[in-house]
């Protein structure tokens, strides 16, 4: 299953509690794809998903917009 | 960071909880201004935790935080900052928090004297009571100097491997670190919270004092993050974006506010908060041309629009650099 989060206009730690919550909600090997406008999300939702056992699968910027496609770990 | 390698050390599993009020300075203006997005940034509570080896949680907190910020029982320090009621909630939280994850006690950095206000002899006993802890709230880098706490005295942890440390002074804090193997460490000394900032101080109390009330919602505490914060008149107040990265920021907030921006010259996006009249908006819109190109021009088309997406543009002449009373910058 691959689920979208909108993160817009959050400025980090949001965007990282939002993912948090939203994780918690999904099962071991679903997707999440969480778009963003504070580019910190770069450095700090990779930094949570390898501290909590998630997989980073794609990170993409454009048009002022940052995307992180993880997956939830076991 | 110190307080978990010391009990990690023993052998005990640590986790880490990081509150977020809504006041946290971690990296918001590298998120808004385009100034700062060139410097390096990274959330210290993750990359602690990453030095660490642990899991960390980071709990929103900003609803409950209102009441703490409102109406502190052992009052502000130098600005808004109600360190002592601050430190009690969020021990408060850690306690609820380790009854929901089944922990057995919980374990904070601070040490007697470093704070003047909240880390003292005297309010160490206080935080530890109020907060309903209790005993199962233990300070690993100044243990020896305080009562010993249930995982001492149950034998969870050795008493005589942690620390004594007292004072302002971080010498024994980095000799720590140095022994631990740890060269890079964040040193927030106050400087993580807005809330200690005399000018996010000021406009916070303006706020209140406009409304005629201390409440607050999220994107007012973030809006005081941004901008110039100008009060022509107690019933408005204009935010001016200073940089394009703070003007994109503010274009999220044009359904919650009228906005203007000068169509005949380059110039900032301007949100304006409270309920200005006709001749109110005449008035916000000189001082708006006076921050654009168009500031020595003898008119200039200014944009303003409303709440619901309608747009009209007015004339205005630019008000003269020195005609802005100094007492309306907040």
């Amino acid at each position: 299953m691959r689920e979208v989060l909108n993160a817009r206009r959050l400025l980090c730690p949001l965007p990282v509690i939002r993912t948090q919550d939203k994780v918690k909600q999904l099962q071991p090997g679903d997707q999440l794809e969480v778009i963003c406008t504070d580019p910190g999300v770069m450095q700090d939702i990779p930094a949570w998903c390898r501290i909590n056992g998630h997989k980073v699968l794609e990170s993409s910027s454009g048009g002022h917009e940052y995307i992180i496609v993880l997956e939830v770990g076991g | 960071m110190l307080a978990a390698k010391t009990v990690m050390e023993q052998g005990v599993h640590v986790e880490g909880i990081n509150f977020f009020t809504g006041f946290c300075v971690e990296g918001h203006t590298h998120g808004i201004r385009e100034r700062d997005k060139a410097k390096p940034k990274r959330n210290n509570s993750l990359w602690v935790a990453e030095q660490l080896g642990i899991k960390l949680h980071i709990v929103d907190v900003i609803e409950e935080y209102k009441k703490v910020l409102i109406n502190p029982k052992h009052g502000y320090g130098a600005n808004m900052n109600p360190c002592l009621d601050c430190k009690i909630f969020m021990v408060s939280k850690a306690k609820q928090w380790i009854v929901e994850n089944n922990f057995d006690f919980i374990i904070t950095g601070e040490v007697i004297g470093q704070r003047p206000m909240s880390q003292r002899k005297a309010t160490m006993p206080i935080v530890a009571k109020e907060s309903g802890a209790d005993d199962l709230l233990l300070r690993p880098l100044c243990a020896k100097n305080l009562p010993a706490t249930l995982p001492e005295r149950e034998g969870w942890v050795d008493r005589e491997k942690l620390h004594d440390i007292t004072g302002r002074s971080r010498k024994p804090q980095m000799a720590m670190a140095e022994k631990f193997g740890i060269d890079d460490y964040a040193q927030p000394a106050g400087g993580c919270c807005f809330l200690t900032d005399k000018s996010y101080s000021a406009k916070l109390v303006d706020l209140w004092k406009a409304r005629d009330s201390k409440d607050y919602e999220l994107d007012d505490v973030m809006l005081l993050k941004v901008g110039r914060h100008i009060r022509p008149k107690a019933h408005f107040k204009m935010i001016v974006a200073r940089e394009e990265g703070e003007g994109r920021f503010m274009q999220g907030y044009k359904r919650d506010y009228i906005s203007m921006l000068c169509t005949s010259h380059s110039g900032p996006l301007v949100l304006l908060d409270g309920s200005p009249s006709a001749e109110d908006l005449y008035l916000a819109a000189s001082i708006t041309a006076r921050y654009g190109q168009g500031r020595d021009a003898e008119q200039v088309d200014m944009a303003i629009m409303e709440k619901d997406g309608s747009e009209r543009t007015i004339q205005v002449k630019p008000l003269a650099v020195d005609k802005l009373p100094e007492e309306w910058l907040i």
